[in-house]
């Protein structure tokens, strides 16, 4: 009747099909290509930029870009405008993620172990979860790199555990619909230990939901980590960051407009990016969206 | 004679209704009494409300009995441990109503089949899998289904699947909880039919949950009939289907469908008046008394004693041995 | 069961463009249904049953193209624009669908909205569109319908949902009505109660009704008429007395063969099986649908795909070798 193709089962038609959603919306493409980018800028930012982020040049401060040796122009201290940027792709990344993955390895044990058993130990981390996400998000931020000190493993920090409340909530979510599925309730029929139940059969099922969480944590917390920079409470000078250097802008806004106009710019194509990427990721996941 | 398999006696399980819902308390299971015997399948009927699913889920321990007690191989169950029970729940398994999430989407068929005898024998890898091989072929699935994973099968093909993974273990007891309704009905029929052929295979017994009278009718050797969380009546086959004694049994299977037109359209339709009263609210005594043609107050307003018949079977009605039922 | 059809459907195709590729939901359906006449779609998950009935209300999904001819009374309803559509539905054409639950806006009270049919279509005012509810509620056995008038969704049980989705139904005295699976979720008491209201809705009303089911027993019950479908084709149509007596097409033998009879005759015998699973179709076949379950399956069923011609006394079957036994007297 029908001609037989090969035919893909499984895990690789799942990918596949995944796959092929995800590249057919034309935004997510975008986003796709916005995120690489910004991925392959921070990698081999060293060997793309022309010039040492540090170096200082008093001979040619605040130059105006696209006039001259600098393509994106100087800062106030003569560093090149355009080597920064490529620098800051680095810190705006790393926090990004690495922030997103502190928060969702600390958070998913103790949203599994919400959801799964209930009771008392799901009132008391549910409470606790409700209090925390009562505060604004980057007042618990600033608090903490206030105690913490400045640095960009600490804004990593301050940034993870921001996130922890709210990963607690969508994997508890999450865990509460799976708990109530039949093949959960044959697991406990088949003998097999509550612990085991959690990690090796509820946690794979309910993986598609942390990554799109995480997918649209990290554009979440690239902000953050700039605005904890831009307050003067994140990363320091001289290393390079879009927020400080958004900072540092606000004194030549009359002089030098563009010192942050390009920070800013950059801040938000990326952040951009990452969106509509995990928008993008979020459908092709949905097996029931078309 | 040989101890029964199953014997539940006084089982009561009870849930509180959250204030926001309404408040109260649904009596899902009330002072249930069954046995089943060896090699014995046993039908539990009744609609929805009626506490069959409750009382299955109470004999495999998914759920804790508030009362009474629930005996597996003569070992009472009611309230051992989940650790404990492990050592036991070897006896018994269950199969599911919906094939679409009673596997895990995450393993492959094989996976799902192995797994109790992984857990339970630790034998050796090849072993376990030949075991597993042998248990899918047995259950009318090909043996290259071994590596598909569930989404990539049918329901009917599901359910064998689950069919399999609840025999690995050889149980004493298999509770097939509505394990046919949400399939096609010519593939229901297969599933029936394959249970038949692995009870005369695997000599387990069975307590065969279902809404539908025609399937229970085709397999199961005795029938236990609830309403309300009360079982109203238990009798063989022939007793229950030829000569019911309890009005709620007969106005069942009077409101059942036979798939016959002229026979179906010659029986004299008297469906049954009024609606299933609240769980939270059952009536007082005989719970079926609201909607009972043969109901008479205030007799009914008491609880109705067990009668056991002189075959054998028993009836909870102030009219059990009266003429009047007829 | 005389007169004009109510509803002619005349070759409808529903065809759908999915990621895997095109898909041929329905792929030929003919059939008349008169009024007075319980006309009862058969077939098992995914034979296009529910999108028939979908399509002739022009409910089918965005994505789907529906091909042929619906008439309403003589008039072509395929391919009206959603203005005159949305005037036949309700008013002309109703439906009621398996889960009440669903389909009951659950923040507004049943009276309204059966009131909000009546107001919308017959442009009653709001007084009379209450009384008239009133009455509708009376009309499917509603006990104490003044004050079920006044109750939200969610305080009824399951079948009193039904019948106030089929007081909706009827509110506007349509000339056929559509029901999907309307007593599958329903319990078995429950279920005979609103059987029974769908005949007496037929007898007292004379309404056309299209009962979608895979319930033969449901079949025998209430229908005059039965198609069975498989793979969005038809496979036979008959009056329902003869499809149980005589059926014709090996697919309906096999149905009737799977439905566990009644006889305590002590013997268990198995019932019938029909291996494999309802394929979905991706192109025009050519081969009968059926062909690769069909226990009588004979070589000329692979080379063409049958086309459903009459046979006996309003009788169409479409299969190359009809099963000629008569199964029961």
């Amino acid at each position: 009747m029908t001609a037989v193709a090969t035919v893909l089962t499984g895990r690789a038609l799942a990918r596949r099909r995944m796959r092929r959603r995800l590249l057919a919306r034309p935004l997510s493409v975008i986003g796709l290509i916005g995120t690489l980018v910004a991925i392959a800028v921070a990698l081999f930012a060293p060997l793309i930029s022309p010039y040492d982020p540090a170096a200082t040049d008093f001979g040619s401060v605040l130059a105006a870009p696209f006039h001259g040796a600098h393509l994106l122009g100087t800062d106030q201290l003569g560093r090149d405008v355009l080597s920064r940027m490529f620098f800051g792709a680095r810190t705006s990344l790393i926090a990004g993620v690495l922030a997103t993955v502190l928060g969702t390895v600390v958070a998913v044990p103790i949203g599994l172990v919400a959801g799964y058993f209930r009771g008392w130990v799901d009132t008391v981390i549910s409470r606790l979860v409700d209090v925390v996400l009562a505060f604004p998000f980057l007042i618990i931020a600033v608090g903490m790199a206030a105690i913490l000190g400045p640095s960009l493993s600490n804004v990593v920090i301050a940034l993870g555990v921001g996130q922890i409340p709210v990963v607690i909530r969508v994997v508890r979510g999450e865990v509460l619909a799976q708990r109530e599925l039949e093949y959960v309730q044959a697991e406990t029929v088949n003998g097999t230990p509550s612990g085991v139940i959690l990690f090796r059969h509820i946690l794979p099922n309910i993986s598609n939901a942390i990554i799109v969480q995480a997918s649209v944590a990290v554009p979440t917390a690239i902000v953050g980590a700039a605005v904890l920079s831009f307050l003067g409470i994140g990363v320091q000078p001289p290393t390079a960051d879009w927020g400080n250097m958004l900072g540092d802008a606000q004194g030549y806004l009359a002089q030098a407009p563009w010192l942050g106009v390009f920070p800013g710019v950059a801040i938000f194509l990326t952040t951009l990016s990452f969106n509509l990427l995990g928008d993008g990721i979020r459908d092709a996941l949905d097996p029931r969206s078309r | 004679m040989s101890a029964p398999v199953l014997e539940i006696s006084g089982l009561c399980k009870r849930f509180r209704v959250p204030r926001g819902a309404g408040g109260g308390v649904v009596h899902a299971a009330e002072d249930v009494d069954l046995r089943i015997e060896p090699g014995e399948i046993v039908g539990l009927v009744g609609e929805s409300g009626g506490g069959k699913s409750t009382v299955a889920k109470c004999v495999v321990r998914l759920l804790e009995p508030d009362d009474g007690t629930v005996r597996l191989n003569g070992v009472d169950i009611t309230h051992m441990s989940q650790r404990r029970l492990r050592d036991v729940r070897h006896q018994m398994h269950m199969v599911f109503q919906n094939p679409y999430s009673s596997l895990n989407p995450r393993m492959t068929v094989g996976a799902i089949v192995s797994e109790p005898m992984r857990r339970k024998e630790h034998g050796s890898r090849t072993a376990t899998r030949a075991a597993a091989v042998e248990l899918i072929e047995r259950v009318g699935l090909s043996a290259e289904m071994f590596d598909r994973y569930p989404h990539e099968l049918s329901g009917g093909q599901r359910q064998r699947v689950g069919l399999a993974r609840s025999l690995g273990l050889r149980p004493s007891l298999l509770i097939a909880d509505e394990p046919i309704s949400a399939l096609d009905v010519s593939v229901q029929a297969s599933i029936l039919n394959q249970l038949q052929r692995l009870r005369a295979e695997f000599g387990f017994s069975c307590l065969f949950v279902s809404h539908d009278l025609a399937s229970v009718e085709f397999l199961c050797d005795r029938i236990a009939v609830m309403y309300l969380g009360r079982i109203v009546e238990v009798g063989t086959r022939a007793e229950i289907f030829a000569t019911p004694k309890h009005p709620y049994t007969r106005a069942l299977l009077a409101a059942a469908l036979v798939a016959d037109p002229v026979a179906q359209r010659e029986r004299v339709r008297v469906p049954l008046e009024g609606e299933i009263p609240s769980p939270v609210r059952p009536p007082v005594g005989c719970v079926f008394h609201t909607r009972c043609p043969i109901a008479e107050l205030p007799l009914c307003t008491t609880a109705p004693p067990e009668t056991t018949m002189p075959t054998g079977g028993t009836v909870r009605c102030h009219f059990a041995l009266d003429d009047r039922v007829n | 069961m005389n007169g004009r059809p109510v509803l002619g459907v005349t070759d409808l195709r529903v065809r759908f463009d999915t990621d895997d590729g095109p898909l041929l939901a329905v792929d030929g359906m003919s059939f008349d249904v008169h009024p007075g006449e319980v006309l009862a779609l058969v077939g098992e998950s995914g034979c296009g049953k529910s999108m028939t009935a979908l399509s002739v209300l022009g409910l089918q999904p965005p994505n789907a193209r529906v091909t042929g001819s619906i008439r309403l009374g003589g008039r072509e309803i395929l391919g009206l624009e959603s203005r005159a559509l949305r005037s036949i539905r309700g008013r002309e054409i109703a439906m009621v669908f398996q889960e009440p639950m669903s389909s009951l806006n659950p923040v507004f009270k049943v009276g309204r909205q059966i009131a909000e049919v009546l107001r919308k279509h017959e442009k009653m005012s709001a007084a009379a569109a209450r009384r008239r509810a009133v009455e509708l509620l009376e009309l499917v056995r509603v006990p104490t319908p003044e004050r079920v008038v006044d109750e939200y969704p969610h305080q009824l049980s399951g079948g009193m949902q039904q019948r106030v989705m089929i007081a909706m139904a009827v509110a506007c005295d349509p000339k056929l009505i559509i029901a999907d699976e309307p007593t599958t979720s329903l319990d078995v008491t429950i279920q005979a109660q609103v059987l029974e209201i769908f005949r007496r809705l037929r007898d007292r009303l004379d309404t056309a009704i299209i009962l979608i089911t895979h319930d033969l027993g449901v079949v025998a019950d209430i229908a005059d008429s039965v198609v069975v479908m498989y793979a969005g084709h038809k496979m036979e149509q008959a009056p329902v007395m003869e499809l149980f007596e005589r059926p014709r097409h090996p697919y309906t033998k096999g149905l009737l063969g799977t439905v566990p009879r009644a006889g305590l005759s002590g013997t268990r015998r198995e019932l019938v099986e029909i291996p494999g699973s309802v394929p979905l179709l991706r192109s025009a076949p050519t081969q009968c649908v059926f062909a690769d379950r069909c226990a009588y399956r004979q070589d000329d069923c692979r080379a063409e795909s049958p086309v459903i011609r009459e046979i006996g006394v309003a009788a169409q079957v479409a299969c190359l070798h009809p099963v000629e036994v008569v199964v029961r007297s």
